[in-house]
């Protein structure tokens, strides 16, 4: 009985790793996903009955700030990922945590505005504004969440001495999903915020 | 389909300068009453600006294989059609009954 040795890369016939290809199919995925919600935000909009409205509640100042943090933590992945490329075990680390830290800042902003909302009068049943926005932002915060626990996650095999420059590519798919949530978050600043 | 060299780390800084800029002017456009006029393709395309800067630069879709833009890219031209469909059949519908029920 033959053994077929272990693959060492993951490349398809096209000669792309077939991991970071898959994980492109994944983000073109998301894109429906959250095409569909900002269509039905946008297709409901200005049709709540009764208020608060987006004019009476939206926060441009904290949502601005929250833009802000979230950029600065995709540049602070990509800085991580080229600490990682070039074998800096100590720069991976803590572009890697301030990855995390700022998306922890932003769930942060998050969780105020909501109790803010809330507050204010605004739940996900209270009209078709608080529905439609309750599902799309959470949605949105709910992939940062899960975005930070894998940079921490990655974070720890970096303390532990387990992330080289043999691990690019799974440093380089978080990455991707990181700025991918970046990103929505850019559309979202725009449509749901701005464009009032 | 070999990938091309990635950008430099004062390559990824310059975008996020860039980024912040744009940033910056979504917000100061939005408080700005001359640009009420004008805002909504204003931000629309600071907005387009600054997600094709993450994508191009921070994703490295500018340096690697065309295949995995087409992977992103048709899937994010089906999820603007499908906006833009919704838009015009909802937004249309209700402008055909306001014209019904004026005329």
């Amino acid at each position: 009985m033959t053994h077929a040795a272990p693959l060492a890369t993951h490349h398809t016939s096209m000669g792309l790793d077939s991991r970071k290809m898959a994980f492109w199919a994944f983000i073109g995925s998301e894109c429906l996903l959250f095409g569909s919600l900002i269509s039905t935000y946008l297709v409901y909009k200005g049709k709540s009955v009764v208020g608060p409205y987006p004019h009476d509640i939206l926060n441009i100042p904290l949502t601005s700030g929250s833009t802000f943090d979230l950029l600065m933590s995709s540049l602070m992945m990509v800085l991580a990922l080229a600490a990682v490329e070039r074998g800096d075990m100590k720069w991976e680390k803590i572009w890697l945590f301030s990855t995390a830290l700022l998306g922890l800042v932003f769930l942060g902003a998050q969780v105020m505005e909501f109790t803010e909302f809330v507050h204010k009068g605004l739940t996900i049943s209270t009209n078709l504004f608080g529905c439609t926005f309750f599902v799309l932002t959470g949605t949105h915060g709910a992939h940062v969440a899960v975005g930070v626990l894998w940079l921490l996650t990655l974070w720890v095999r970096a303390l532990q001495g387990k992330l080289g420059p043999a691990n690019v590519t799974a440093v380089e798919i978080t990455g991707l999903y990181w700025h991918f949530v970046d990103v929505v978050w850019i559309v979202i600043f725009t449509v749901v915020y701005l464009i009032q | 389909m070999t990938e091309q060299s990635r950008p430099t780390a004062g390559a990824y800084l310059r975008v996020g300068a860039v980024l912040v800029i744009l940033t910056v002017l979504e917000v100061g456009v939005f408080y700005v009453p001359a640009f009420r006029a004008v805002l909504v393709p204003v931000l629309l395309v600071l907005s387009a600006a600054k997600f094709t800067l993450v994508v191009m630069f921070y994703m490295h879709l500018k340096a690697d294989s065309k295949f995995l833009t087409f992977l992103f890219g048709a899937p994010l031209l089906l999820a603007v059609g499908l906006m833009v469909a919704l838009l015009f059949f909802f937004l249309g519908t209700l402008t055909l009954r306001g014209a019904a029920g004026a005329g």
